[in-house]
């Protein structure tokens, strides 16, 4: 991977829905960088524009206004099909609900995404090793055959890592990735997040629970648009809510509540 | 990765099956209709052409044409075909290998004490063997002039012979025919059923014979030597058409009638063919627009059910396109589905339709012939019926927005 870029840099995100009185800025003006090897959580309350957010930098989702750089390319003007690319080849999701496809096996889910990928295409018996070896690599090894309805919660979550590593991305976005499961399914995953980071992999995770992202590194707030607060988290430190601590704001934000 | 794609739309049809299988249901009757009505008409035709040539090669059938008589006028005198037209033909025609014609009654034969009744006898002239295809086994066919000198002489069918005579020779026996001695000078080979007659249950004896002892007076009166039908055969290197051509011309000229308007009919074999043939091709064609119509419901079967489908597997949708998928990766896939869903109903389909066709022929006892264009088009039309009605619900599927897709509960 390029050192020289950051793996996330926007400037000036802007998301407009609807029209004239209807309007509603989703996002208004996020300007952030984020670098290679970071682990960064993404918090705010619902409806503060985070999920928009977290969609446009998934490139599930093109921005109104400014631009967004994944891994050094402008992709904000992308085409769907471009997109769609993009995301194969930068991008491992991880989703709250796990979205694995209950037909297929562990191993078929975390294969999906190579069934997918255009360029430097593995045979059959490559892309079958990969993903074995990336089921091995989140501890679920032996659950190879099994189907997800045969998993737990945790598991499951676990076959999704799988997954979203299994292209070896530049950046991994999780969506609330231990909201469905209970506290002692969710210290594992966080535990294997933890670990991927510190391999080395850029992680983005949203969440809305103050626990979880006191185990990142940095925390960004957002509220009604706009990035309130961009903190880097000492986890050595007792937890802060970063609400409480949401005093400095990113000097290139500008901040005007008059809506 | 054609592999790839085809196994995953397999896979998730097999999760399915029973709907997969009635979504089918529809192909299958379809392809299986056009196949079963296919055999069925092309044995038809095989059967009815077999029959038509086994009557003997190269024959023209000359027929009389009577001009039309309002009620209660009696019939003019003139017109028609009569007796002395076969002698003439065949004297003067250039490459007729024979001409016949014939008179049948319906009578009751006796010999000894046993009687068979409603037996066809059939009056002919000499040539009658040569122009029907039928073969001597003994004795031998009576000749012109036995014809004329009206000989009361008989040749038995085979299955005639063998009930009247057993194991018996029955050369030179008599039999009684209504109140008629006839004697027996000959007995056919096999020959058996042919466009609906048999004729090894016939007995065949000189059509003057006929004339003068089996039909009714008065209905002799009135035909006097008028005869309905001259049979012709031609010879095997003769050309058809100048023989028509020339018989037309004594005809016309023996009747002394216009060519415009003349009291006879000429048709060839092919022309009966023909006819029959574009009779046939009428119904098939009706049978394959039946055809069509069912497979145009099962392709509007297979939308419905990949529509409910898509809606269905949104998530699924969403998922792979934030892994990657593109919206072309995403109809490919459906548009996969949709093909592999016709294609097996198209080859269950060839299946059942060459199972039902056997059936229905063993059932019926009419001949079916399975036709290999049939199950080509038919396989065909389901291909085009897959990638025509999957087309709607894989665009539709490769138009979602991955980001509602995700959230589609």
């Amino acid at each position: 991977m390029n050192q020289d870029h950051p793996i996330i840099r926007t400037e000036n995100l802007k998301k407009i829905y609807g029209s004239g009185e209807a309007q509603v800025n989703a996002l208004d003006g996020i300007t952030l960088t984020i670098q290679q090897g970071e682990f960064v959580a993404i918090m705010g309350p619902s409806g503060s524009g985070k999920s928009t957010l977290l969609n446009i930098l998934a490139c599930l989702d093109r921005p109104s206004e400014g631009r967004y750089f994944l891994d050094g390319i402008e992709v904000s003007q992308y085409s769907r099909r471009d997109l769609a690319l993009i995301r194969g080849r930068k991008i491992g999701m991880v989703f709250q609900s796990y979205n694995l496809l209950p037909r297929l096996t562990a191993l078929e889910n975390v294969l999906l995404p190579i069934f997918y990928r255009r360029e430097q295409r593995l045979s059959a018996e490559e892309a079958r090793q990969r993903a074995l070896a990336m089921l091995e690599s989140v501890g679920l090894g032996d659950r190879a055959h099994h189907y997800p309805n045969q998993l737990s919660g945790g598991q499951q979550q676990r076959v999704a890592i799988a997954r979203a590593l299994v292209n070896d991305p530049a950046l991994i976005l999780a969506d609330e990735p231990t909201g469905n499961l209970d506290s002692h399914a969710s210290q594992e995953i966080l535990e294997l997040l933890q670990n991927l980071h510190a391999q080395g992999r850029t992680i983005v995770l949203v969440t809305h629970d103050p626990e979880v992202a006191a185990r990142t590194e940095r925390i960004l707030l957002i509220r009604d648009g706009h990035l309130i607060s961009d903190q880097s988290n000492d986890r050595r430190q007792p937890l802060v809510t970063p609400l409480a601590s949401a005093q400095r704001t990113e000097p290139t934000v500008e901040a005007h509540h008059d809506r | 990765m054609i592999a790839e794609i085809l196994r995953e739309a397999w896979r998730s049809l097999r999760a399915n099956k029973l709907r997969s299988l009635l979504t089918t249901l529809g192909v299958i009757i379809g392809v299986a209709a056009v196949i079963v009505m296919m055999a069925i008409s092309a044995g038809t035709e095989a059967a009815i052409s077999e029959s038509i040539y086994s009557l003997g090669s190269n024959l023209i059938f000359i027929s009389s044409t009577f001009s039309r008589v309002g009620p209660g006028e009696r019939p003019q005198s003139v017109g028609g075909l009569v007796y002395d037209d076969v002698a003439a033909i065949r004297e003067k025609i250039k490459g007729v290998a024979g001409v016949t014609v014939d008179q049948q009654a319906s009578v009751t034969i006796r010999r000894g004490d046993i009687t068979l009744e409603g037996v066809t006898l059939l009056g002919t002239t000499a040539d009658y063997p040569v122009v029907r295809g039928l073969s001597v086994a003994s004795g031998r066919y009576f000749t012109n002039t036995e014809v004329e000198r009206v000989q009361k002489v008989a040749v038995l069918g085979k299955t005639i012979a063998e009930k009247l005579f057993g194991d018996e020779d029955p050369i030179g026996q008599t039999i009684t025919v209504n109140k008629t001695q006839l004697t027996v000078i000959g007995i056919l080979a096999e020959k058996g059923l042919v466009a609906g007659t048999d004729f090894d249950q016939i007995v065949y004896t000189p059509i003057k014979v006929v004339f003068q002892k089996f039909t009714p007076s008065q209905f002799a009166r009135f035909m006097g030597n008028r005869v309905r039908q001259i049979t012709v055969a031609v010879e095997p290197h003769a050309n058809i058409d100048q023989v028509v051509e020339q018989i037309t011309l004594l005809l016309v000229n023996r009747h002394n009638v216009s060519l415009d308007s003349p009291d006879f009919n000429i048709r060839t074999q092919a022309d009966i063919i023909k006819a029959r043939e574009s009779t046939t091709a009428t119904f098939r064609n009706l049978l394959i627009w039946v055809a069509s119509v069912s497979l145009l419901v099962g392709g509007i079967g297979i939308m419905n059910i990949m529509l409910v489908s898509v809606t269905e597997r949104t998530r699924e949708i969403g998922l792979r396109q934030a892994v990657g998928a593109t919206p072309e990766d995403i109809q490919i896939q459906f548009l996969t589905e949709a093909l592999v869903l016709s294609l097996l109903g198209g080859l269950i389909g060839i299946g059942v339709g060459i199972a039902g066709s056997y059936l229905f022929g063993m059932v019926s006892g009419m001949r079916t012939v399975i036709v290999p264009y049939a199950i080509g088009i038919s396989f065909t039309s389901a291909a085009l019926v897959g990638v025509l009605f999957g087309y709607l619900p894989a665009r539709r599927a490769a138009g979602l927005d991955p980001i509602v897709a995700l959230r589609y509960e």
